[in-house]
């Protein structure tokens, strides 16, 4: 059975059909890149699989659980993290805070207990902060932890995304375009991260990316999104020489 | 002496508005809003406290504790009922919905207490601290509110910066969407600190009716108001800014009442809130905004 299924999944604003008769399924494990030109509805698609918009059609399955209409955070507590397109860390925070933001649920203890500085809010802060520290270990942002998130060099602000996403113990990671803005090399060291975050957490990952060496480079199948509808959906080399979708990219 | 003392009851009136102030701040801080109904909760809480003590005898501490108890209840419904439903709406609606809600506990109080001042007990009876062989009297209610407000500044920064609860606060002032996307509650969120800031209003409306012990339905209204300067003043959202701009500005209250005119103080308060706002937009703490561009 697939992580991930979206059955006939689609949404209307006003008269704008965005996105139509949406499905596409991802195997666990699988790096799965979504593709399309521009206003293709590739980022509603995300906002929809993290219960930013409600579809008005259509079934959402995650781990053969209907995710369709439940809320941003009953979404994420089931086991979907996302990064953005426009980074949006909270830039105040300490990097180290950001990934306990996202730790968020898995550590409880009540505002009380925190008020009053009870054993149990130290015993936990202690256990987060080690967890906090180990992902950004993982992701080679230790030396940064005390930093405030906004001051990070661009890159990293873009893997410490992914770290805090990570911090929300997904079953399903997506990343909204994270080579946008990069420069070749930074472009490189994400793809070693994405396929590393794969690897290290056995996570299963879908993305949205214009860089066509980053998606041929990692995915190992893609679905190109056109107007809304699938155009093409397969093997990652299959589909990009597809007459279809050369066309759709570059126009007659 | 008489400049020491004047000194001292600019800080105790001070320390009284930082209270206030922490309470505004606070809530603008992480719900980005100014909630103008602050004040009169700051009142609700001065008379659940008349209550408990003058009606039902009640020992003064155990009056405080439930009147903290009302005033939290009191905050997370009025977050609950006016301000939640107008989220992402425009912040001159809920501007004017906190105006409305502050004129609407204040008329509940004229309704159920009457618009006549009732005398209030000054919970604070320690003796007071004399000095210099009398010279110098320095009131128990002065003493308590100081250390009472520096505590309380202290707690709630470590609160903010310390905990998970007050992680989550900053990620909501930061950023809602992507706050829940990662898994926090916002509208939970911003109910804790309705919560607080609600508590904080309570203690504030005793330690305000204690060192100045009439109680009327609009008690709350002008410190309130100067509370919410002393905010402004000393950088809206800022913990510590709302602590330093509440001593700041009661003392120049008081200073200024003592040497230029009693009548005048007011003036004078809020012309410098003007200034400020020309010179130093953000306030005395304030986070210069730069847009990168």
């Amino acid at each position: 059975m697939a992580l991930l299924e979206t059955k006939n999944l689609g949404i209307s604003f006003g008269g704008l059909r965005a996105v139509n008769a949406f499905d596409i399924s991802v195997e666990k494990g699988q790096l799965y890149g979504l593709i399309g030109p521009n206003g293709a509805g590739k980022t509603t698609i995300f906002n929809l699989l993290t219960g930013v918009y409600r579809p008005d059609e259509g079934a959402i399955l995650l781990d053969g659980v209907n995710l369709t209409g439940k809320k941003t955070i009953e979404i994420c507590k089931a086991g979907i993290a996302r990064t953005f397109q426009n980074i949006r860390l909270f830039g105040d925070l300490s990097v180290l805070d950001n990934v306990k933001a996202g730790l968020h649920n898995h550590y409880p203890y009540s505002t009380f207990e925190g008020v009053f500085r009870l054993p149990r809010y130290f015993k936990t802060e202690r256990e987060m902060n080690g967890k906090a520290r180990e992902l950004l270990n993982v992701f080679g942002l230790e030396e940064y932890a005390d930093y405030k998130a906004r001051n990070l060099p661009y890159g990293q602000q873009r893997k410490l995304e992914i770290a805090r996403a990570m911090a929300t113990e997904p079953k399903l990671l997506l990343l909204d375009e994270p080579a946008a803005g990069m420069n070749p090399n930074e472009t490189k060291e994400l793809m070693d991260t994405i396929r590393f975050v794969r690897d290290h957490f056995d996570m299963t990952i879908l993305l949205i990316e214009h860089d066509m060496k980053l998606v041929s480079g990692i995915c190992e199948k893609l679905t190109v999104l056109n107007f809304g509808e699938v155009l093409a959906q397969g093997d990652t080399q299959e589909v990009l020489n597809n007459p279809e979708v050369i066309t759709a990219y570059l126009g007659e | 002496m008489s400049f020491a003392a004047h000194l001292i009851n600019g800080i105790s009136l001070g320390s009284v508005y930082a209270l206030i102030a922490l309470g505004y701040t606070m809530v603008y801080g992480i719900a980005k809003m100014l909630n103008f109904a602050h004040g009169d909760v700051i009142m609700i809480g001065g008379y659940a406290v008349f209550v408990g003590v003058s009606n039902l005898g009640m020992n003064p501490l155990a009056a405080i504790v439930v009147s903290m108890a009302v005033c939290t209840v009191l905050g997370v419904t009025i977050e609950r009922v006016a301000y939640r439903p107008l989220r992402g709406a425009s912040p001159l609606a809920v501007l004017i919905t906190a105006i409305g809600v502050s004129y609407l506990l204040q008329n509940i109080a004229l309704l159920v207490f009457g618009s006549d001042t009732k005398a209030f007990t000054n919970v604070v009876t320690l003796p007071n601290l004399e000095l210099f062989d009398g010279q110098l009297v320095i009131k128990s209610v002065t003493i308590v509110t100081v250390i009472v407000s520096v505590i309380i500044m202290i707690g709630l920064t470590l609160f903010v910066k310390k905990t998970k609860i007050g992680r989550a606060m900053t990620a909501v002032s930061e950023d809602k969407g992507a706050a829940q996307l990662m898994g926090i509650n916002v509208n939970g969120t911003i109910a804790v600190t309705f919560a607080i800031g609600s508590s904080l209003a309570a203690i504030a409306g005793v330690l305000l009716c204690s060192a100045y012990p009439s109680l009327t339905p609009y008690t709350g209204s002008m410190p309130g108001i100067k509370a919410f300067v002393a905010a402004v003043f000393g950088g809206i959202g800022s913990i510590p800014g709302a602590f330093i701009g509440g001593i700041l500005l009661g003392v120049i209250e008081n200073l200024s009442k003592a040497y230029i005119s009693s009548q005048l103080s007011d003036a004078i308060v809020f012309s410098i809130l003007i200034i400020v706002l020309l010179v130093k937009p953000t306030g005395l703490l304030g986070r210069q905004i730069q847009e990168k561009v």
